[in-house]
């Protein structure tokens, strides 16, 4: 038992500090210009980072870090307070729950299942909007999902080589 | 990623845990959710998380900055002498109109102190620029580098060198959030510079477009019409351009004529904007920033003294409309 939580978990404090600089990075990614046509089409950069890590590391990444960082995209972003946390939870929640799925998963059926959990979570987003009012056009909606889809490849290649440093100083 | 497949092949032992987890904190973020949707109350743990926001901010706008800082170090001799050319006419002119305005603005005072009217409140302004940083992607919001460390309060009136542009949802400590007029959840109360008709003017979502959903089809009003701030909702000060209005489509069925404007202020490439301070006529001791005001002692001399304290408890409300 012991043994395995600790496989599990590999990640350890100290050994931590890319995973954080990446988050960092996508939240400032997800707070950079863009021209007006690209604004729709901005990837949830903090979501995908989010997603990668509580699949790799659940015993470290889990709801807690993704509720978090979530409040943090909040106030960045200056929605409303807990809409970002809220989903974040959720879909690391999914994410934790069927890693062992997803570490299996080859990356096109992995990248199909990153399309439905972002779908997921701008639904949760679109949920929250109307409850409190706020209306947007739907492609604000879908085109982070279409995006973030198209970019999880890419994304999972260079996190992946973040996980490998941080796997190899163990 | 092949190399961790292999070794974890088992169950993770803090799943059962997990769900309870997640409804926990699904219930605290739904509760902080109503709270911060109803009231103020979360401003403390805004403003802390913000403060370590703020750095990414600036970071994040960095780039922009100083390719703009160097394009304007590197600009050439004659450039420069061509624009300060161009600039030293424009001063010229807008000399030239200021003190025609001042006159006409003594003319006014005195005209409403014969009417025992209340003086127009003068206004400060600060100049802020905006941060190249992108925001809530669901409303129309800009990010300026003011906050209320430079006396910034929520529902502050902004308005660039043409016209409104927003006003302040969020003020932080360094750095503030402001909603645009063309934001679909942002109302703002206009009237027809031409013939005083007072409506309201309703965001679509479009920087080029604000709609004036509530005119009758038989209003006083054609395209061309200049709006201009009313004053009414109290947040935003009396007379400042909005809008020129750009069609009027009259449906004799529907009660209420389909109007559209086109805002003044250049909303979606300003780069720098002015925020008002709708006080000015009070003594100069105790405004917020001590930015110095055109003329305060005529001001002072046209305002009755019975109302001297009141712009401060009316129009500096914080109210959003």
């Amino acid at each position: 038992m012991m043994n395995e939580a600790t496989i599990v978990s590999d990640a350890r404090a100290g050994r931590q500090t890319p995973i954080i600089i990446s988050i960092v990075l996508a939240l400032m990614l997800a707070m950079a210009p863009l021209p007006a046509w690209a604004e729709t089409f901005r990837p949830d950069w903090v979501m995908l980072t989010i997603i990668f890590w509580s699949m790799t590391f659940p015993g470290n990444y889990s709801v807690g870090v993704a509720w978090i960082v979530g409040l943090i995209v909040d106030v960045a972003q200056g929605t409303l307070l807990g809409q970002h946390a809220l989903a974040f939870a959720v879909i690391a929640y999914v994410t934790v729950k069927f890693h062992l799925q997803l570490r299996q998963f080859p990356m096109l059926q992995l990248t199909a299942t990153v399309f439905a959990m972002l779908a997921l979570y701008q639904f949760i987003l679109f949920w929250i909007n109307g409850v409190a009012g706020i209306n947007a056009p739907v492609v604000v909606y879908w085109g982070p999902v279409l995006s973030g889809t198209m970019i999880w490849p890419l994304v999972s290649l260079v996190l992946d080589g973040v996980r490998q440093r941080v796997g190899r100083r163990r | 990623m092949a190399a961790a497949k292999s070794k974890k092949q088992h169950r993770s032992p803090y799943s059962p845990a997990l769900g309870l987890r997640l409804l926990l904190l699904a219930g605290l973020s739904i509760l902080i959710q109503y709270i911060d949707n109803r009231d103020n109350h979360l401003d403390a743990v805004r403003k802390t998380i913000g403060a370590t926001v703020y750095p990414l901010r600036v970071i994040v706008d960095a780039p922009v900055s100083t390719w703009r800082w160097l394009g304007e170090t590197t600009a050439s001799r004659n450039e420069l002498q061509l624009e300060n050319s161009r600039l030293k006419t424009e001063r010229l002119l807008t000399q030239a109109r200021l003190q025609r305005y001042a006159a006409l603005e003594a003319e006014n005072a005195r005209l409403r102190d014969m009417l025992e009217a209340r003086t127009r409140v003068r206004e400060q302004v600060r100049v802020a620029e905006i941060l190249s940083v992108s925001a809530d992607p669901f409303r129309h919001v800009l990010v300026i580098d003011k906050g209320t460390n430079a006396g910034v309060y929520d529902g502050q009136a902004i308005v660039d060198a043409n016209g409104v542009v927003g006003q302040v949802i969020e003020a932080g400590v360094a750095s503030s959030m402001c909603l645009l007029i063309s934001d679909p959840g942002h109302d703002l109360p206009v009237e027809v510079n031409r013939s005083g008709l007072r409506t309201i003017a309703r965001g679509t979502g479009n920087f080029n477009q604000l709609d004036l959903p509530f005119l009758p089809n038989n209003a006083d009003i054609e395209p061309g019409d200049l709006l201009v701030t009313s004053g009414l909702g109290g947040a935003f000060p009396a007379g400042y351009p909005v809008a020129i209005v750009d069609s009027v489509r009259r449906i004799p069925q529907e009660p209420f004529a389909s109007v559209t404007a086109v805002p003044s202020a250049a909303l979606n490439q300003v780069r720098e904007i002015m925020l008002i301070w709708p006080d000015a006529s009070a003594d100069s001791a105790t405004d917020p920033v001590g930015v110095d005001t055109e003329a305060p002692d005529d001001a002072a001399a046209a305002t009755p003294g019975d109302t001297v304290a009141e712009p401060g408890d009316d129009e500096r409300g914080d109210d959003r409309e």
